[in-house]
């Protein structure tokens, strides 16, 4: 049985749509309909707009009829995370802050998708102001897994891996800050890339930590991964963080660059707290990139233990800072009850902001206080450098580190109540972030439950095109992402 | 025991008068905005007068997703007043978050410079008035602490049951201009100010209109018995909206101050908000209200490196600073004090001078000096025109001193030629040659008139004679009345003086 359309991969598909053989109105019908069929179990988009689809889709069709398609991605419905602006669509951010707020701007990832012609499909859902491993903190709703609708898909990018895995869109985008997109892509049996910071711009991201943020895509497969991050990579003028490197044929890359490899297995990444099937699903991909000729080494990230305190002192020091613009001033939830100012601030920002982000607030406030800034903001600024170095260290004896992305497979809905062992979820992904690194979450297998399990590739700063070849090698000879959810 | 008492008395009372003579240690925190095409970090234009919120986008409103990128202009500006202003310029910049909630404030965060200030120390050189008008005053070096980047805030405006804001101002590029305690009265404040402004039209990085919300002033002001080492509690003054009011402000919370120790109080901590209309001040807030502004490097923005090359490309581009040229032009050009206390505040007009001078000669320097003072001034205040848009040019002044030094034209022709040339730009030797103002007079007709005047004034020559040189004058105007204005007084001089002694 052939595979349904819209869990086909976006390659397939884009040289379905160049030969004649679909145009992207049958294709974008047929999202909405898949979209249909699951929403209602899946719940991973807080919103869409059929005709708006469609008349791009048509738009599409006409270009390529005319002999003037704008590249592979030209016609392909593709769902971005509800934190990333797009022109007179909403943007709330999974909270109820920005409930009614429609942005009058395009993200600068959004201006270079549509000038790549792609159909931009739906708001995916995600933990409020991307802060969440379980998209439970989304305002809104709660996505289910698609593999057990019990289950979480991950977070914060939970509706973004979901709505692809269901098949609600055929590539989507989601933001990581601490492993918001490669735990839900674990979670989800979806690759989910996090770029290297800087090489994808910021603008129109509504922020959560400014300096952890980065924007990148879901996709099916490696291959796909390369074709849309090429389409969104590349300095911007408006983001002064994004740097100016060239940016490389990734798809292309995938063929020439063939290995072997130098791989690193950080000892600290697979202690205690491993789930035992992860372990050895990672333990099997290991044993095929040692069959497939690559040189295995232990390395050694000796501050790893310091990685999750660090990151959550940074990221909710920025965060305090950031998310201080929701105040009920201008464009947010206002407090009705509201009778001066100070009320405007208290109330307003007490009924729009959920617990977590409250309490991220409040913790980020915390640190930078006077007082405690130099225990607390300033350390953790001198651990992120050790950090860092410990990454850069470890790259001059491998081109590349290999790890679990999550400790565990999806947990059940409501399972994790306390924030701290929410927080261990991140373990294995925050160090990528606080170092700048690229990382990629890869299928890489199921637990007996049929529950997915993904494996990390970090690479080295601006090393796209190196770790997504390593990737490749793995992907392509694997078809994890072949077993589709029953839904 | 009388004596004792008597000396002990006099030791009390000498040591209240001791005390009673207290002084002023003053530190002023000067913003000025930077004018630049667009704002500090975003393309949008910058300016005053527009409609309410036309000058925004989605980063001067902070909505979700919007960045600030650096202005380089309002960089350059910031670097050029440091070196303006003798301060030492970092070698990396970086940007810091001030965070408070206000509405005034899109981001509910302010980005600043909080350690690192892109301009450290440095100096304001100021004048204090002199013993009179034509007399040059002391100058001092006032050292400053730093001067710092930062942006503006919107503006509010208040209703019985609402509060509306316009962000136009938000994201202005200021500059925060920090001095040390070191100024020592309201005078030497009125000074800093006048100099800070000077310097900041010379260089052309704001106009500083103080009315437009340009150059915003606040005032640190102690006082301390003369000889303490230690300074006395502080109060910050805002809200001085001129440069009268800061020294009207500053003189008053002197006086204030001296008045509270005099009657035994204490100086409280505090913020005082001064009213130039009543010369009143009232307390704002005090020091327990301070806020904990959580600094923090802002993550948007990366540090700037600036290279020697840079800052040697922006000296280049900086002008003389005014007091250097004003000490130029007395030495250069023998200048009087009060013409070059005319000239110099005003760049253009120094400019137009040394344009004037440059055809005309040095040695014209000071006619040219007093043309410019006393009759180019008042012509362009009479006719409500800016020096940019007059019709007469330095070639016009030159060829118009040329003609006077020539003998061609009497001054007071020369008056009639100006003002001629003045409204029509037409040059002077057009209109004394169109309206025949050239001195023809011939020497008989000249001793003819001499002869005239020395014979209708008895009184004057027996004068004269007897030793009193002013007479002389007496029998001048009479001739000057016959050639209507035209003849070279210089001649006419000549002429009586050999008349008389025959």
């Amino acid at each position: 049985m052939s595979t349904p359309l819209t869990f086909q991969t976006l390659s397939g598909i884009a040289d379905q749509l160049a030969s004649g053989a679909l145009t992207s109105v049958q294709l974008t019908q047929a999202v909405i309909d898949q979209t249909a069929a699951v929403e209602s179990r899946v719940n991973a988009l807080l919103s869409h707009d059929a005709a708006d689809a469609l008349a791009h889709a048509q738009a599409s069709d006409e270009r390529r009829a005319a002999g003037k398609p704008l590249g592979p991605l030209d016609g392909i419905p593709i769902a971005l995370k509800d934190v990333i602006a797009v022109r007179d669509q909403p943007l709330t951010a999974g909270s109820k802050m920005l409930e009614k707020f429609v942005s009058p701007y395009d993200a600068t990832v959004t201006i270079k998708l549509k000038e790549a012609g792609v159909v931009l499909w739906g708001r995916a859902n995600c933990d409020e102001f991307a802060m969440g491993s379980s998209t439970e903190n989304s305002a809104f709703k709660t996505t289910a897994n698609p593999y057990d609708l019990a289950r979480v898909p991950g977070g914060s990018s939970g509706g973004s891996a979901a709505a692809l895995a269901a098949g609600e869109a055929i590539a989507t985008l989601g933001s990581d800050t601490g492993g918001s997109i490669r735990q839900p892509a674990a979670f989800c049996n979806v690759v989910g890339l996090k770029p290297t910071y800087g090489l994808i711009s910021r603008y129109g991201l509504a922020a959560y930590a400014s300096s952890l943020d980065q924007i990148g895509p879901f996709t099916r497969t490696v291959e796909d991964a390369a074709i849309v991050l090429g389409a969104i990579a590349g300095h911007d003028h408006r983001d002064s963080t994004s740097f100016k490197t060239p940016i490389p044929d990734y798809r292309a890359a995938l063929q020439e660059k063939k290995g072997p490899w130098k791989l690193g297995i950080p000892k600290e990444y697979f202690g205690e707290g491993l789930d035992p099937e992860v372990g050895a699903a990672i333990e099997k991909a290991i044993e095929f990139y040692r069959q497939a000729g690559c040189e295995i080494k232990e390395v050694s990230l000796p501050h790893t233990e310091y990685c999750l305190s660090t990151y959550y002192i940074i990221a909710t020091a920025e965060a305090s800072s950031n998310l201080a613009r929701y105040d009920g001033v201008r464009y947010t939830h206002r407090s009705p009850d509201a009778k001066n100012i100070e009320d405007v601030y208290f109330k307003s920002r007490s009924e729009g902001f959920g617990d977590e982000v409250k309490r991220r607030i409040i913790l980020g406030t915390y640190v930078l206080s006077s007082g405690y800034y130099d225990a607390y903001y300033l350390r953790a600024q001198k651990v992120r450098t050790l950090i860092r170095q410990d990454f850069l260290k470890a790259y001059e004896e491998v081109d590349a580190i290999l790890t679990p992305t999550t400790p565990t497979p999806a947990f059940k809905i409501g399972e994790t109540t306390d924030p701290l062992s929410m927080y261990l979820q991140d373990i294995y992904t925050v160090g990528v972030n606080l170092a700048g690194l690229p990382g990629i979450s890869v299928p890489a297998g199921f637990t007996d439950e049929g529950l997915p399990i993904g494996m990390q590739l970090i690479g080295q700063p601006y090393q796209e095109s190196d770790l997504l070849a390593i990737a490749h090698t793995y992907d392509s000879a694997h078809d994890w992402s072949g077993r589709l959810p029953e839904l | 025991m009388f004596q004792y008492a008597g000396y002990s008395l006099l030791a009390t009372h000498y040591s209240l008068l001791k005390i009673m003579n207290y002084e002023a240690v003053i530190g002023l925190e000067v913003h000025v905005q930077v004018k630049t095409a667009s704002k500090i970090f975003t393309r949008v234009g910058q300016g005053y007068g527009h409609e309410e919120n036309t000058l925004t986008d989605p980063v001067v409103l902070a909505l979700p997703g919007a960045l600030p990128v650096m202005n380089k202009a309002a960089l350059d500006a910031i670097i050029k007043s440091g070196l303006m202003l003798h301060c030492e310029i970092a070698d990396v910049c970086k940007w810091d978050r001030k965070n408070y909630f206000y509405p005034d404030s899109p981001k509910n965060y302010q980005i600043t410079q909080f350690d690192q200030p892109i301009c450290i120390g440095g100096e304001v050189e100021i004048e204090l008035p002199g013993e009179a008008r034509n007399v040059m005053g002391e100058h001092k070096k006032i050292p400053l602490t730093r001067i710092h980047q930062e942006e503006d805030v919107g503006k509010l405006t208040h209703f019985a049951h609402d509060s509306l804001v316009d962000y136009n101002r938000a994201g202005t590029p200021l500059m925060e201009i920090v001095s040390d305690p070191a100024i020592a009265s309201a005078e030497e404040a009125y000074a800093f100010l006048t100099t800070l402004r000077t310097t900041m039209v010379y260089a052309g990085i704001s106009d500083c209109d103080m009315e437009k919300g340009q150059m915003r002033c606040d005032a640190n002001i102690s006082i301390r018995p003369v000889g303490q080492e230690e300074l006395g509690v502080k109060v910050e003054l805002k809200n001085l909206n001129s440069i009268s009011y800061v020294r009207d402000g500053i003189s008053h919370e002197i006086k204030r101050q001296k008045a509270v120790l005099k009657a035994g109080g204490t100086i409280v901590q505090e913020t005082r908000d001064f009213d130039g209309i009543t010369g009143t001040s009232q307390s704002l807030r005090t020091k327990e209200d301070a806020h904990d502004y959580r600094y923090f490097p802002d993550p948007d923005l990366m540090p700037v490196r600036v290279d020697q090359a840079w800052k040697d490309r922006l000296a280049a581009e900086c002008p003389e600073r005014p007091f250097d040229k004003q000490r130029r032009f007395m030495a250069a050009y023998d200048l009087p004090y009060t013409i070059t206390s005319v000239l110099v505040p005003d760049r253009e007009l120094s400019d137009w001078f040394e344009a004037t001078v440059a055809i005309a000669g040095k040695p014209q320097a000071q006619a040219v000096g007093n043309w410019i003072a006393n009759d180019l001034l008042r012509d362009l205040g009479a006719a409500n025109v800016s020096l940019a848009d007059a019709k007469i040019t330095p070639a016009h002044l030159a060829e118009l001193v040329g003609l006077i030094e020539a003998g061609t034209i009497t001054k007071q022709i020369a008056r009639e030629v100006f003002t001629e040339s003045f409204g029509s730009g037409e040059t002077p030797s057009a209109v004394v040659e169109r309206k025949g103002l050239k001195d023809d007079t011939n020497s008989d007709e000249l001793e003819q008139w001499c002869r005239d005047a020395i014979a209708g004034n008895d009184k004057a020559r027996e004068q004269f004679l007897g030793g009193k040189d002013g007479a002389i004058n007496a029998m001048k105007g009479p001739v000057m009345k016959a050639s209507r204005g035209k003849a070279n007084p210089k001649l006419v001089d000549e002429t009586l003086r050999r008349l008389l002694a025959e």
